[in-house]
């Protein structure tokens, strides 16, 4: 078995619309225990980053594209609020500015362990993304506060949504402990717009909502000037 | 040999085959194992002993995960209901009002879901009424460490905030339980999730009465994010709920630097919330359980 015809192999898997999911985990799993079979697959990631479907940067595929996918969101937070705290908005009590950079080094921390965990996976992190906050009045608190709530109900979003595109039950443990902490961030954000609506964004059984990365990254965009391609992830 | 063809031929008979396979996690994990220790010309073996595994068990570990998280929001749900239902409790014409009926509602819902997806998923779901609870800690003497946790408002809140730090834990150390089912486990996450906001506002509402009524129940700077290992509750008795949450390395790498910045033990903590096992959450809800 050449390393050849396994990388033919996954291309044409990974462009069967039904069924190749299930296969491609299968390979998945095959490749994490053979370093032959890895390398395949990392080889496969590359044709496919080199042929982006919208034109825009590609996440990649597997884990490491869902990893890549986690590190944009948290470069487009961790922006967000250095931004916030480098000027922060007129009326600004004590406790919004200490929960505020508590947050900004939270997001900043979670931007810079994708990078770390990308590169230690053997692969290359997603480029610095450029952003667009034009639309923002980082002078007016509604307006911070707002973008803040946005930004962190997406994000728990868009973690409870990813959980399952993951293999490695380590990545999706890690993806847990992000996401109850942006939660968290998205409750108390909430809570400072107007006390009392920490979890208003629960559904009728009391549950919060999960977006898949498609629809993440059609509300991102309005903030991400980089084009993001999402066309390699996952999607069951 | 060709790998992809014996896949298919497989599929072809049971075209069903790689969800079942999926769903033996461990199996699959075994087999990984495996594979990175015999050489490929043993593969069909290897799949040979596979297959048993996928196809001999009988998949109950979704359903003990579920009746396992169906307990503790039984815990919670009836704690509130309680808590709301005890005169003079809670505040009146204050914003804890509406903020614990949301929040009891919540796990009230969450019972009822649990409920509906272990019945759907054909197991049967377990059942608790108030009266299996002991909200003092007393194992069912009603006369635990935390007597007056429903006359004591400062009480209540400090054991509400304990449970529900505990419940987040306790999602999240399931969470890779049920990667065999992408259905429940994105429901798991998405109550996961809402346990965290629920957390998050317990922990505020304390600070605002720390700042208000202080009194011993009440440690340090109580924010709506775990810091290093801190309960910010004046009681030992809640320090397993918080214990494991200070470590600041994740998947092998260094928070204290990462990325050549430096952030703080307490920053580093604070950023990524840490599961327990069921074990362990066990333990800790036991003497509330009679």
């Amino acid at each position: 078995m050449s390393t050849k015809n396994l990388t033919e192999n996954g291309l044409e898997l990974n462009e069967r619309p039904d069924s190749s999911f299930s296969r491609r985990k299968f390979l998945g799993f095959v490749g994490a225990g053979s370093a032959a079979i890895a390398t395949a697959s990392l080889v496969a990631s590359c044709k496919d980053n080199d042929k982006p479907s919208n034109g825009g940067v590609n996440l990649g595929s597997g884990d490491v594209g869902i990893l890549n996918y986690a590190y944009a969101l948290e470069q487009l937070e961790a922006a967000f609020y250095v931004r916030v705290i480098s000027s922060l908005y007129s009326g600004v009590t004590a406790t919004e500015q200490a929960f505020l950079t508590d947050i900004r080094d939270h997001e900043v921390a979670h931007r810079n362990f994708f990078k770390a965990a990308i590169s230690a996976a053997g692969a290359t992190p997603l480029r610095d993304l450029e952003v667009d906050f034009s639309t923002i009045d980082f002078g007016n608190k509604a307006s911070v506060l707002g973008t803040a709530k946005a930004f962190e109900d997406l994000g728990v979003t868009a973690y409870n949504g990813a959980g399952k595109l993951l293999q490695s039950a380590a990545y999706l443990t890690i993806a847990g402990k992000i996401v109850s902490v942006e939660a968290r961030h998205a409750a108390m954000i909430a809570d400072l717009i107007s006390n009392g609506t920490f979890a208003d964004t629960t559904d009728a059984n009391g549950l919060d909502m999960a977006r898949t990365p498609a629809q993440v990254l059609d509300i991102a965009k309005t903030y991400v000037k980089t084009k993001l391609d999402a066309s390699n992830l996952p999607t069951s | 040999m060709n790998l992809q063809n014996i896949l298919s031929e497989i599929e072809q008979r049971d075209p069903e085959v790689f969800d079942k396979l999926s769903d033996r996690r461990k199996a699959m994990k075994s087999f990984t194992n495996l594979a990175g220790k015999v050489a490929l010309a043993s593969l069909p073996f290897a799949l040979g002993s596979m297959f048993k595994k996928a196809y001999g068990q009988t998949p109950t570990t979704i359903i003990e995960v579920l009746n396992f998280a169906l307990t503790l929001e039984y815990l919670e749900s009836e704690f509130y209901k309680k808590g709301i239902a005890a005169p003079n409790l809670i505040p009146a014409g204050t914003p804890a009002v509406a903020a614990l009926n949301k929040i009891s509602a919540d796990e009230t819902k969450h019972v009822a879901f649990l409920r509906a997806a272990i019945t759907a998923s054909g197991g049967t779901p377990v059942t608790f009424t108030a009266a299996n609870f002991d909200y003092t800690a007393g194992n069912g003497s009603q006369a635990g460490p935390f007597t007056g946790v429903f006359t004591n408002y400062d009480l209540f809140l400090a054991v509400a905030q304990a449970f529900e730090d505990t419940g987040v834990r306790a999602y999240k150390g399931q969470a890779p339980n049920l990667m065999s089912n992408n259905d429940i486990l994105t429901a798991a996450l998405n109550i996961h999730s809402v346990e965290g906001r629920h957390a998050a506002h317990i922990r505020y509402m304390r600070r605002l009465r720390q700042a208000s009524n202080p009194g011993p129940l009440y440690v340090g700077n109580i924010k709506p994010w775990i810091t290093l290992k801190n309960s910010n509750i004046g009681n030992p008795l809640v320090q397993p709920s918080y214990d494991g949450e200070e470590i600041t390395t994740q998947a092998g790498v260094n928070i204290l630097n990462v990325g050549g910045m430096t952030f703080s033990a307490e920053a580093a903590s604070e950023a990524f919330d840490e599961p327990l096992t069921a074990a362990q959450v066990l333990a800790i809800v036991d003497p509330f359980i009679i």
